[in-house]
């Protein structure tokens, strides 16, 4: 059933489904941009409308809901590793749009399904999550998710219109349902983002010749110029999932410390470096290159269901040296093109 | 719901120091690995690194271990009776059933030696496995030889040959492994063999690039990746290759497909 509710209704509905849920949404932190007089938008608990931005595309991903950029993984005493524990068990509720529902697939790909393992920290949150649809008013400017098939979903319990003075509800869960007896009753199915202004077309690479052959190209060598290797792109994208392991000790009391996952990222120098200090990409270039085929092939070469990208644009959105995702695939085509055509494979 | 990421803690029974930078750690354990794969040694407050088995038996483990990095640092002041952490084993290990019944050719350099040590410690032990052994090491020099007792017990039962880089020693001769290719007595392996290379990356290059012109299959050619890990179960990407996990298809790979797989 569809709902209309206005502001006042919508927070007492939040209020209700505070008892039972952990609402987490995009919520604007002014001034809190990465550049002067900005704000950000990113994922936190929240608790009322006001705190929900249901307009603008979050600066980060919701993807932080479940593996947040910083984790404890243990907690360190002399002789024992003790496992940190998840601060509630209830569900959650995550506020998202489409191209990030369809990001969790590719998430729940590495940690729940590569090698038939399935990681806990990320299982025991991912678990409890309900996907409530944010429609999207626009396609945003950097978007190409019609592009990669991740504009339009129905795995979701709920979905939301911002209206001029309330917000429309789908309801898909009857769960849900309880929530919104005696409510008015509205005509309302969300509408999916049918054509981007960007436009992608894949590169269709056949074999591990043209692969292999594709590193080497002289197309990447302009991000040795313009990448600077800073690793935000990764960061906000919805679907990278690398960390690593740190450890740290206590400097009040070096016998106790802490195990933690922090984000990492391919784009940084040093995430291959081995101890002796061996390098496979020492160049901004190889490091893009190793990024942008993982994204566009290796992943689907891997789990023969979908690339590993949803076309949100975070990565476009965050360079500062402004490289485009967008003309990096076009360029990668043409020079998968270009190696077809004169190697004849 | 197992958390795949939790180590479990073990018994330091003995540390064998084998050169100045390199120690031998044996710890109590259950594990019964296979082969050629390797655990993650974790180092409370410092880290985890991945080590291969260097030998396993009965109740007890080992790894040969460089003071090379943050972690191997401390895992190299290790004393017995003190405890360190592990979990695994992980990786495919060496190919067990390609091997058995053909004459097998390893050729080994420097550390890459751990990895191969438990499978000729077994050929050692038990002749009927293979036909014949033929075991090529190279080490940098004199002070960088590991398990040295061993490499002389096993010029009996193996075709052995041990070369440092840069120096001429009673029993070792000069040169690269790559140099000495022609110790393999290929014609009378007829075409009933394995070849395993493990060592530093540039060395396992050219060895392969020697095995190739000397005529060996590439489907015969078995290596032994190393690649920077931080989970060793698929999750942190550091070792990713393609659309390949070091940590969870290797590290052992087959030189037909290793020859496609450039980082």
């Amino acid at each position: 059933m569809s709902y209309y509710l206005d502001d006042a209704a919508t927070n007492t509905l939040l209020a209700k489904l505070r008892q039972e849920y952990r609402l987490y949404a995009p919520k604007r932190f002014p001034l809190q941009g990465r550049f002067s007089d900005t704000d950000t938008i990113r994922y936190t608990e929240v608790s009322t409308l006001e705190e929900i931005e249901t307009q603008e595309k979050s600066t980060y991903s919701a993807k932080e809901v479940v593996s947040p950029i910083n984790q404890t993984l243990f907690y360190f005493t002399p002789d024992e590793y003790r496992e940190t524990k998840e601060a509630s068990d209830k569900p959650i509720l995550v506020f998202l749009r489409p191209c990030d529902i369809h990001a969790f697939e590719h998430q729940d790909k590495i940690y729940l399904e590569n090698g038939g393992l399935s990681d806990s920290y990320y299982a025991r949150v991912r678990s409890k999550l309900r996907f409530v649809l944010l429609e999207c008013p626009v396609g945003f400017d950097t978007c190409f998710c019609v592009s990669m098939g991740s504009n339009q979903t129905d795995h979701y319990v709920m979905a939301l219109r911002r209206e001029a003075n309330g917000m429309s509800f789908q309801v898909k869960d009857a769960a849900l349902e309880p929530y919104f007896s005696g409510a008015t009753t509205a005509d309302f199915t969300p509408q999916f983002v049918t054509a981007n202004a960007n436009k992608v077309v894949l590169p269709q690479i056949p074999n591990k010749e043209v692969l292999n052959e594709l590193k080497s190209h002289p197309v990447w060598d302009e991000y040795d110029a313009r990448c600077t290797s800073c690793g935000s792109c990764t960061v906000a994208c919805a679907t990278c999932t690398c960390f690593t392991t740190r450890d740290l000790h206590y400097t009040q009391n070096e016998e106790v410390g802490e195990r933690r996952r922090v984000y990492s990222s391919c784009q940084v120098a040093g995430f291959d470096e081995m101890a002796g200090g061996h390098i496979y990409r020492p160049t901004a270039a190889s490091r893009y290159r190793y990024k942008m085929l993982h994204k566009y092939h290796d992943f689907y070469a891997r789990f023969q269901e979908t690339h590993m990208c949803v076309g949100c644009g975070r990565c476009t959105d965050h360079c500062p040296s402004y490289i485009s995702v967008t003309a990096s695939i076009a360029k990668m085509s043409a020079a998968v093109a270009e190696i077809i055509a004169k190697k004849g494979w | 719901m197992e958390n795949i990421v939790k180590p479990s803690a073990h018994q330091v029974l003995e540390v064998i120091q084998e050169t100045a930078s390199e120690v031998t750690i044996r710890v109590a354990s259950d594990i019964t690995p296979k082969h050629g794969q390797f655990l993650q040694l974790s180092m409370p407050k410092i880290g985890e690194c991945p080590i291969s088995v260097s030998a396993f038996g009965e109740g007890w483990l080992e790894f040969t271990i460089r003071a090379i990095g943050r972690v191997t640092d401390k895992l190299f002041a290790l004393k017995p009776g003190d405890t360190l952490f592990l979990r695994g084993a992980y990786g495919n290990g060496w190919p067990m059933e390609q091997l058995l019944g053909q004459h097998l050719v390893v050729i080994a350099g420097g550390t890459g030696v751990a990895p191969v040590r438990s499978l000729l410690q077994q050929a050692a032990q038990e002749p009927h496995l293979f036909p014949s052994v033929h075991f090529i090491a190279g080490f940098r020099n004199s002070e960088n030889v590991l398990f040295k007792q061993e490499l002389e017990t096993w010029r009996k039962p193996f075709n052995a040959f041990y070369t440092l880089d840069n120096e001429e020693t009673t029993g070792f001769a000069k040169g690269f492994v790559t140099q000495h290719l022609d110790k393999i007595p290929l014609a009378q392996l007829e075409d009933n063999y394995q070849v395993l290379i493990v060592g530093p990356s540039a060395m396992m290059h050219f060895t392969s690039l020697g095995c190739l012109e000397l005529g060996i299959p590439q489907e015969k050619m078995w290596l032994s990746f190393e690649r920077k890990m931080s989970c060793a179960v698929g999750k942190c990407g550091h070792c990713r290759v393609d659309e390949v996990y070091v940590c969870l298809d290797g590290p052992v790979f087959s030189y037909a497909a290793a020859r496609h797989m450039i980082d």
